[in-house]
């Protein structure tokens, strides 16, 4: 996998970098997203960035995809300098970006989001046949089977994703930028697009590969650029660094990785869900029928990929959306179907929203606001007429010293926070108070190392303290890490429950892609 | 510390007032234009306005009794915005609580005032509050846009008070209900018995009445509602972010009703003092005109209950001094309505606003981490 250091060697000697990128310095207004940073990419070359979120991983990319304009410094490709005004400069210059939210137009064909914007006719007509045949090759020439013909909404998420780097390679791109492409995949689709990132590398491609895990960063990358709050702050070499280290480099801080717990002892059975099924927003069926138990002193981790009915698993819990059948029982009486606030008072639960933005803050409130959200009827903060200011300052003070939320003040705006204390606030609120049963959906979603370590710590504290957890999360290394027992959930149904000694990352990978346990033991 | 805070409070404070104040500013200038294009003089014709309202005690008699019902219908429309909802129908809540008024007013006679008032008073916050709770109703349960709904119900009021005290036609037709029999081809109520009408705080000429109190004391029931109690709280959630209210247990359907009742209770008791404070009958010429203008009066006061009391303040005494100008000015009155409906623009475009006084933008921090966070991925 390093084969290529001598030829990325040779290649340092022999001519400009392919792209270089020279004091770049970008303001925002009150805000330095990016400090005097230099980079260099070279030909046939993959060149992680790392970063926590808001270190300003983002903010470079697009900068050098034409979206912002730098405040200083310059771009160089092939060793002369270029102004890049727009996205279409950069792939002038042959900059391809894929962006994290994929921008196909769903409903459209394959051929159709490829050649959308740069339309190729022939005699005042699309020439469909001509760009699919196009596509094909490109498609066979680096390994990524697709149909051109096929609508986009038909198709999963890995192949949504080579499509996106289907659509930069048609448009000559030498330089691709994958801005956090595996958040969306399953271990195995994973893999799959590493093969085609070699692949890439083999034939000349540059790649710059943005993402926050360690370990893919150690697996793929040729070398490995740390950024930490706006700042360059070291490159690593993968072949000898350690995750440890590249933490350390990304934190700036000593933080252990691995979550410390003792084997779990659990209790009585405190939630029991049976044939639960529910409806999206759309109308579309989310749930079929789930059924499920955590225990006291228990995780139990729901993984799967996105949009597999987690989200709706949890509001069904939680009261904010309906069950069309079966039934959710908590602390042995039945709740299906009751308010959220019947769910909270009397189940003693508490709800770690998936969306803090949606669901989990008001971000005009002032943290002191944010904190009694979901108490804030109830003495002392509130007598029955009037809310007791005072009350509410008090004990916005003491959590957040507690739960080490950093903000200004108590006073201070909920959405002028980072989003790790954001979060560190949402967990506050919910864990301040006395309670039997946690809910946690993705629990440190976009936020610090440091932060998830502080969670993590308080999800295991809670777990020993006897309440009974239900955590669900997108990311699999915070699953294995926490949970006791492991439900993978696929096309709204749980497809198997494991012990945590039982699961692998390989067996729990395949169930989160639908293959069911008897097909792999006949197949394995 | 202390200072540090008092400070920053009256920062906020004149902050809030700076596009208000200049949309009001732009209005009167762009008003002069008008004038100009028209062969007048506008400083004849302010210093008129001014005169008008402020040069004697009629003048502040005049721009007092103009006041009252902006500050009411435009608490109506600032109530419901704090819920995020767009309460265009305090036009038909007023109308609606006027006829509910004096449907009371009217009647029971040998009632003392102190019970015949009262009563009078909440039959129109009762009108108001139908009027207002039906759209909320609708909303919650069909989807029915407010906006929609509030337009459609002010004609339904309008026209429901017009027949309320319809004349008879010449074909025999049936009269209204509470048409005054002894008014002939008029059509309005007879006059509120005096046990039901507010009593003079200044008599004639000044005739300003004690709803003056009224309208000051919901400008501060308001405030402590919407700031200072639980159901409060609950209203500001629903209006910042509905999902995280459901999240956090507030029953989002309710909510939304009861404010709508609320506002059109607001609008209605608006509709009950000019009735039973001022006019002393309803007829469909006192319509809801006044309705219209609290969607003005509320933006321009920041949706903030102290400002909605200045803005209404300041309609008051343009509507006080604008037959003053006329007279003195030959400037025709019908300018003030113009110059209210560019306020009511340049509220709602605070960027052309900023544009005009080159202003900075004063949530650039927020607006530059903002894009920063949603290309940071979370």
């Amino acid at each position: 996998m390093t084969a290529n250091s001598p030829a990325q060697a040779q290649q340092e000697n022999a001519g400009p970098p392919k792209l270089e990128v020279s004091g770049i310095t970008k303001l925002f207004p009150g805000v330095v997203a990016n400090k005097d940073i230099d980079l260099d990419l070279h030909e046939g070359e993959i060149l992680a960035l790392l970063g926590e979120n808001g270190a300003g991983k983002s903010t470079l990319m697009n900068i050098i995809y034409g979206l912002y304009q730098p405040t200083e410094g310059q771009i160089l490709v092939d060793g002369s300098t270029v102004e890049l005004h727009s996205p279409r400069d950069a792939i002038d210059l042959g900059i391809g970006m894929v962006h994290q939210h994929f921008q196909l137009v769903p409903v459209m064909s394959v051929v159709d989001n490829i050649m959308l914007g740069s339309e190729s006719v022939d005699r005042g007509l699309l020439n469909r046949e001509g760009v699919s045949s196009e596509i094909q090759e490109l498609a066979d020439r680096y390994n990524m089977p697709v149909d051109p013909n096929a609508v986009i909404e038909d198709l999963p998420v890995g192949v949504q994703q080579r499509v996106e780097i289907l659509k930069a390679l048609y448009r000559k791109a030498d330089i691709l930028i994958l801005d956090e492409p595996t958040s969306v995949l399953t271990p195995q689709e994973i893999e799959g697009l590493f093969q085609v990132m070699e692949l890439l590398r083999s034939q000349g491609k540059s790649i710059i590969f943005i993402t926050h895990k360690l370990k893919e960063v150690l697996r793929i990358a040729d070398r490995i650029a740390v950024l930490r709050r706006g700042e360059m702050v070291g490159e690593a070499d993968p072949a000898t660094v350690s995750q440890e280290d590249l933490a350390a480099l990304m934190v700036g801080r000593k933080v252990t990785l691995e979550v410390e717990k003792e084997p779990a002892s659990a209790g009585e059975v405190l939630l029991q869900i049976r044939d639960v099924m529910a409806f999206t927003d759309l109308g579309e069926p989310a749930l079929r029928g789930v059924s499920l138990d955590v225990r006291a002193g228990e995780i139990v981790g729901v993984a799967g990929v996105q949009g597999n009915g987690q989200t709706e698993l949890v509001e069904v819990v939680t009261g904010l959306r309906p069950a069309t059948r079966g039934t959710v029982l908590i602390n042995s009486v039945d709740m299906t179907n009751a308010s959220p606030r019947r769910i909270t008072e009397e189940g003693a639960i508490c709800h770690v929203p998936e969306d803090r933005h949606m669901y989990g803050m008001v971000d005009a409130y002032s943290v002191a606001d944010n904190l009694v959200l979901s108490s804030y009827y109830k003495r002392p903060f509130s007598s029955g007429l009037t809310m007791n200011e005072q009350a509410i300052a008090q004990h916005a003070e003491q959590l957040v010293a507690q739960f080490d939320v950093r903000t200004p003040s108590v006073r201070t705006s909920g959405a002028s926070l980072s989003g790790g204390n954001q979060q560190k606030m949402v967990v506050a609120r919910e864990f301040g108070r006395p309670i039997r049963l946690l809910i946690a959906a993705q629990p440190t979603r976009g936020i610090d190392v440091g932060s998830i370590e502080f969670i993590h710590s308080q999800i295991v504290d809670k777990r020993d303290e006897g309440v009974a957890v239900l955590l669900v999360s997108y990311e699999l290394d915070e699953i294995m890490a926490l949970s006791d027992r492991i439900a993978v959930m696929f096309h709204g149904q749980i497809s198997a429950i494991l012990p945590r000694s039982q699961a692998t990352r390989e067996k729990i990978g395949l169930l989160m892609a639908g293959v069911s346990a008897e097909d792999e033991s006949t197949t394995g | 510390m202390a200072t540090a805070t008092s400070t920053t409070g009256i920062r906020r404070v004149l902050r809030a007032l700076l596009i208000p104040l200049l949309a009001l500013l732009s209005a009167l200038l762009a008003g002069a234009v008008v004038m100009i294009l028209s062969g007048d003089d506008p400083m004849a014709a302010y210093s008129g306005l001014f005169q008008g309202a402020f040069g004697d005690g009629k003048g502040w008699a005049r721009t007092i009794r103009k006041t009252i019902p902006f500050v009411l219908t435009g608490l109506s429309v600032a109530l419901a915005f704090k819920v995020s909802l767009f309460n265009i129908g305090a036009s038909g809540q007023f109308v609606m609580g006027s006829v509910f008024a004096v449907a009371v007013g009217i009647n029971f006679e040998g009632l003392p005032i102190f019970i015949h008032l009262p009563l009078a008073l909440i039959a129109g916050i009762a009108g108001g509050m139908l009027w207002g709770a039906i759209p909320g109703i609708l909303k919650v349960y069909t989807g029915a846009h407010e906006v929609i709904v509030t337009i459609m119900l002010n004609y339904v009021a309008s026209l429901f008070g017009g027949w309320t005290v319809y004349a008879g036609g010449t074909q025999g037709q049936t009269p209204g209900p509470l048409w005054d029999r002894t008014a002939g081809a008029i059509s309005e109520t007879p006059d509120v018995l005096h046990s039901a009408q507010i009593p003079w705080l200044f008599g004639p000429p000044y005739r300003v009445h004690y709803g003056v109190f009224l309208a000051l004391a919901a400008a501060i029931l308001v405030w402590w509602l919407i700031f200072k109690t639980p159901l409060g709280f609950e209203m500001r959630t629903v209006g910042h972010n509905m999902r995280a209210a459901r999240y956090a247990g507030i029953r989002v359907n309710f909510t939304i009703i009861l404010t709508m009742a609320l506002a059109g209770g607001l609008a209605g008791l608006a509709g009950g003092i000019e009735t039973l404070g001022l006019n002393h009958k309803f007829a469909p010429e006192f319509g809801g005109a006044v309705g219209f203008d609290g969607i003005t009066v509320a933006l321009l006061g920041q949706t903030h209950p102290i400002g909605v009391l200045l803005a209404a303040f300041m309609f008051g005494a343009l509507d006080g001094g604008a037959a003053t100008m006329q007279f003195q000015s030959g400037v025709p009155a019908d300018i003030i309505q113009i110059i209210q409906a560019l306020v009511l623009a340049f509220v709602a475009a605070p960027l052309i606003i900023r544009m005009i006084f080159r202003l900075r933008q004063q949530t650039e921090q927020d607006a530059g981490s903002a894009v920063s966070t949603s290309w940071g991925g979370t």
